[in-house]
């Protein structure tokens, strides 16, 4: 090998967002290829548009799997915020917002005391907490409601609007969260934390990190992102039914695993999330292009998220 | 974590309580469970009788094999979430190939699937080995492929599972308390006790246990996982099978129920998700467990939607306790 090759590969294992990116700009390319004039200003603002549920609900997923954990409640806490958001509309929207927010931070906060107090396992807790938000979801959906509820104007607004005829409104929303998220990782105290609770637990503990804490706090941030995605896509599809969001579970772990955090925790970034949200999106409108069945769809979807990691894995020399 | 694989040597003489406390304990804690559930619902439907035993035993059958299968992974330190959307890829194809035919015919179609959907399985473990990425994020994404081809075999639920194959499972052919539901679940000692058995069992648990260790001991650690993801495809197979039998319907989207529902049923059932730890009969009870809350409910007159949130709470209640004993003891 090249001294020039082996100083691109170091490149690439120290920059990894930079192929990461230039994977993007690949599907863009293929995109362009296969219907000439269809990546323009408008494309951009709908994939932007698209991958911000995504990219908030990834954004909390990112959180915990940084500390080695995994959060698979993630898509019911979004789909029941939007839900009970909705069924409050009627009664203000303030308070419909804040009644779905408060699902996911509950949710969140339950999360964390099962994984931090109890230690249980994050894959079983928030496996399980999923079947009970879904449960419960239900239940309230029978009991409470005679009708379907409707997306309140503010909330479609967020979720579709759009300002100066490109730039979608809920870009508002996501990118000072992302700035907040990328930076408070970076430079705060809470995240160096979150990265030496994933990296080792005990050592962090024996530091003297009252891990139980930082753990709590950082469930409950997770749950309350997923609600502020469930919020946003409900604005998106301008609907609330009760598998509002069960479709971005899978990939908001895939969105996460693409940019390159590791499942183990300890090492990632958002980032690396907010391109691995990006990808995903632009992989689904490739696939809508070439007008397959939705069957085919979900194969190669699977089959390129294999061959993402496979690549990724070799490339970056992770184990 | 390796005592295992050590009780699998010639034990001294003498029988030690504690040990066995610790290895069967949640074994019999789960069954001491059930028959507390049984007893509880015998209480409160006086009438139960074979019948509603019977719907039991059909419930719990898919379960119970997903559980199984999932069993077979965990214990090898892994995890499969394609457990359902391959489960739902051998019902469809089963459902596709019997259409119209008899009962031979049929059971030539199931024996190719079990073939089929075992490979599937095989394949996920192969990824796994080949690419070295983490087991849940590829078999995440291979649920993304199994559940599309399973809709691209059998695009909506459709009905004509062969009646004299759906009554392998649906009759009881000896006596109305021994439906043939339960004798089906025979395939899983039939299939596991010989594999528990043998050397590749034996270095299932060990991979699952220690890594390093079976790797040191000269264990293949490769060939050890990638048998315990085809066994939990064959497992998984078993499963989509018995949804043909006790529904009689192809159904492409049965998977996530499956997937998570299969988790839950081993958490329940004793095995630990750190690998190494745990047999097949805790999950099978756990199965029957989970099968029997929501026929409660109905007995009780409340709304079966509260099913899923009771065995949400349950497994939350259950791994709580079961953390808090792990803290308690270090404490």
């Amino acid at each position: 090998m090249s001294v020039r090759v082996v100083s691109a590969v170091r490149l690439v294992q120290q920059r990894s967002i930079v192929v990461l990116i230039a994977l993007l700009v690949a599907l863009a390319g293929l995109i362009e290829i296969i219907r000439p004039g269809a990546v323009n200003a408008s494309w951009v603002s709908n994939i932007l548009e698209f991958a911000a549920p995504l990219g908030i609900l990834a954004a909390g997923q990112t959180l915990v799997v940084i500390t080695g954990g995994i959060d698979l409640s993630v898509a019911n806490v979004a789909t029941a915020a939007a839900y009970i958001m909705a069924s409050q509309a009627p009664y203000g929207v303030t308070r419909a917002i804040v009644a779905g927010l408060l699902v996911g931070v509950v949710v969140g906060l339950v999360n964390g005391v099962g994984v931090a107090v109890f230690r249980v396992q994050p894959l079983i807790m928030t496996l399980a907490m999923g079947l009970v938000v879904t449960g419960s979801l239900n239940v309230y959906s029978q009991a409470a409601i005679r009708s379907v509820p409707g997306v309140p104007a503010v909330i479609h607004a967020l979720g579709s609007g759009t300002v100066l005829g490109y730039v979608p409104v809920s870009l508002f929303l996501w990118a000072p969260l992302a700035v907040l998220l990328i930076l408070g990782l970076r430079g705060t105290g809470f995240g160096r934390l979150l990265y030496a609770l994933g990296d080792n637990l005990e050592a962090t503990r024996l530091a003297g990190v009252r891990a139980w804490q930082v753990l709590l706090a950082n469930y409950a941030a997770c749950g309350l992102l997923s609600a502020v995605a469930g919020l946003v896509l409900s604005g998106t599809v301008n609907a609330a039914d009760l598998s509002l969001a069960t479709v971005l579970l899978l990939p908001s772990v895939a969105a996460v695993v693409i940019g390159g955090t590791s499942i183990f925790g300890g090492s990632g970034s958002y980032s690396g999330t907010i391109v691995g949200a990006l990808i995903l999106t632009v992989l689904n409108s490739v696939l809508t292009l070439l007008d397959v069945p939705d069957a085919v769809k979900q194969v190669l979807y699977g089959a390129i998220i294999v061959i993402l990691a496979a690549a990724y894995t070799r490339v970056l020399g992770h184990d | 974590m390796a005592s295992t694989a050590v009780a699998e040597a010639p034990r001294p003489a003498g029988f030690r309580f504690g040990r066995a406390a610790r290895r069967y304990g949640w074994t019999v804690a789960v069954y001491a469970l059930l028959a507390l559930l049984m007893v509880i619902t015998i209480a409160i439907k006086p009438d139960y009788g074979s019948f509603e035993w019977n719907t039991l035993t059909l419930a719990a059958l898919p379960l119970a094999f997903a559980a199984v299968a999932q069993t077979m992974v965990v214990l090898s330190g892994g995890i499969d979430l394609s457990v359902g959307p391959l489960m739902a890829l051998a019902n469809v194809l089963a459902l596709r190939a019997m259409l119209g035919h008899d009962l031979n015919y049929s059971l030539v179609v199931a024996l190719i699937v079990l073939l089929e959907v075992t490979l599937a399985g095989a394949l996920n473990g192969a990824i796994i080995v080949v690419t070295r990425v983490p087991d849940i994020v590829i078999t995440l994404a291979t649920s993304f492929i199994w559940a599309g081809l399973a809709l691209l075999v059998l695009a909506k639920p459709t009905p004509g599972i062969p009646l004299d194959f759906q009554n392998l499972a649906q009759g009881s052919t000896f006596s109305p308390w021994v439906p043939n539901a339960l004798l089906v679940l025979l395939v899983i000692p039939l299939v596991w006790i010989p594999l528990r058995r043998s050397r590749a069992g034996l270095a299932i648990y060990a991979v699952g246990s220690d890594r390093n260790a079976a790797f040191r001991s000269g264990v293949n650690l490769g060939w050890s996982r990638l048998l315990a993801y085809a066994v939990c495809g064959f497992f998984a197979a078993c499963g989509g099978l018995a949804l043909s039998m006790t529904t009689g319907v192809g159904t492409p989207l049965a998977g996530t129920y499956y997937t998570l529902s299969g988790v839950s049923a081993i958490v329940l059932g004793g095995v630990s998700l750190a690998g190494g730890r745990g047999g097949m009969l805790g999950p099978v009870a756990a199965a029957y467990i989970l099968s029997l809350i929501p026929a409660v409910l109905i007995y009780l007159g409340i709304d079966p939607n509260y099913g899923q949130m009771i065995q949400g709470v349950l497994i939350v209640i259950v791994v709580m306790i079961g953390g808090l004993g792990v803290v308690l003891r270090r404490a």
